[in-house]
């Protein structure tokens, strides 16, 4: 090992190294084989952590738009193939599942009950259209300029408040 | 005696040094191979701007230079041209050298290293996997048949002109790290820098290999992992359009 430093007369205490660097600099250079410099990279590799993402990162129309097409989409599937497969599966299980079931148990709730259940499938069903449109002209090469993305980003949001409003309350 | 007085007024007064100090904080993402047990954490750094430069890159070399020598990170040109200098700061990938400090020093800034990318220490992202998809691409001209006067290749006006944007990529993986899509696939997605050069090599006019170079792209990881998110062109140093480059490319297969 070759050890060269250029060291000060009085003692350096380690931490106060920062500040006194300017002067003076300690310099140590260790000789090795590029094997043995692989196997120290190797081992670092094994340590490493991951820098944090979603959490840090800046909210912005783009990806949140983005992440909320991905979950309005998983939803009203979820939601779609619960309803249509307990009414598919209910002749076969004996289930009283049917139609007249059905309006009875809604006509039964009370009001907020209903406006609740209504909007929780109106404002996710018209944000997914009106973003699949979005997404429509995406591939077809328009608006994909920052521009184009956030005022079709803000038509969208616009769409989805008006026919979200009106399936909620107007139907 | 009347004359050394003006001579002082001539010489420039130091009128920041009377002023007070404005410090503002630093919050930076610190974590060492040296101590591997220890995770993560932010540092608090205070910085008196009043004796630092405008960029985030002036703050974190004083911090280094008169704070904390430990503190690490890469950095090269200062102006914008070697991408060195990537970082998550306040939230957004940009590079340190062209990002301003906010000037109000109520607010403090956090200063992260790019994300979802392992950590080589403090401010340094590992970025091997980053250059070996840009190899990947065959990032250069790709010809089978010889120019005609034997030297050179050209090129008309026009056909140079479709690769202005493009061209000017420092590729210092800004986008890439932006995008949620590379966040979870990595190891497949080619992510929106490598593919904008991708398509860069596509449509000039005097490459010769499009037909493999689409071939390479046609499975669904590679290029289809791409949800036109667009947090790439909302966060490139350069103002490029990443996005826009692979909706291109995605049109092209779709006529292939």
């Amino acid at each position: 090992m070759l050890f060269l430093a250029r060291q000060s007369i009085r003692s350096v205490p380690r931490l106060n190294l920062a500040r006194v660097a300017v002067g003076m600099r300690q310099l140590t250079t260790v000789k090795t084989t590029s094997q043995e410099e692989q196997n120290i990279l190797v081992a670092q590799r094994k340590n490493r952590p991951s820098s944090p993402h979603l959490q840090i990162y800046q909210p912005q129309l783009t990806w949140i738009l983005s992440s909320f097409h991905r979950i309005t989409g998983v939803g009203l599937a979820a939601g779609f193939y619960a309803v249509t497969c307990t009414f598919a599966l209910s002749s076969l299980t004996g289930l009283q599942f049917d139609t007249a079931t059905l309006v009875s148990l809604v006509a039964g709730l009370p009001v907020a009950a209903k406006v609740a259940l209504k909007a929780a499938a109106s404002f996710p069903f018209a944000f997914h259209v009106a973003n699949g449109f979005r997404h429509l002209v995406w591939d077809f090469g328009h608006e994909l300029t920052i521009k184009g993305v956030y005022r079709t980003g803000y038509v969208v949001l616009g769409f989805t408040a008006l026919i979200g409003t009106y399936l909620t309350f107007f139907l | 005696m009347f004359k050394s007085i003006i001579r002082l007024q001539g010489t420039r007064g130091m009128a920041t040094q009377a002023a007070a100090q404005r410090l503002k904080s630093f919050k930076i993402y610190r974590w060492s191979p040296d101590t591997p047990d220890k995770k993560p954490h932010m540092q608090e750094y205070k910085v008196d701007l009043n004796q630092c430069g405008p960029m985030v890159l002036d703050a974190i070399i004083k911090i280094k230079n008169e704070q904390d020598a430990t503190l690490t990170f890469r950095r090269s040109c200062r102006e914008g041209i070697c991408g060195s200098c990537a970082m998550n700061i306040g939230g957004q990938n940009t590079l340190a050298c062209l990002c301003k400090i906010d000037q109000d020093e109520s607010k403090e800034l956090k200063i992260y290293p790019l994300p979802h990318m392992y950590i080589v220490r403090d401010l340094v992202p590992d970025l091997t996997h980053f250059y070996k998809q840009y190899k990947s691409i065959q990032p250069y001209l790709q010809t089978k048949s010889k120019p005609a006067d034997g030297k050179e290749n050209f090129q008309s006006v026009e056909d140079r002109k479709k690769l202005d944007g493009l061209y000017e990529c420092i590729l210092c993986a800004c986008c890439s790290t932006s995008c949620p899509s590379y966040w979870w696939n990595q190891q497949e997605y080619l992510g929106p820098a490598v593919l904008m050069q991708a398509y860069r090599w596509l449509v000039d006019s005097r490459d010769q290999a499009g037909k493999a170079r689409k071939e390479m792209l046609q499975n669904s990881m590679s290029l289809y992992r791409c949800h036109t998110i667009m947090n790439c062109a909302r966060t490139c140093p350069k103002g490029l359009n990443p996005g826009r480059a692979i909706a291109e490319i995605k049109k092209q297969l779709a006529f292939d």
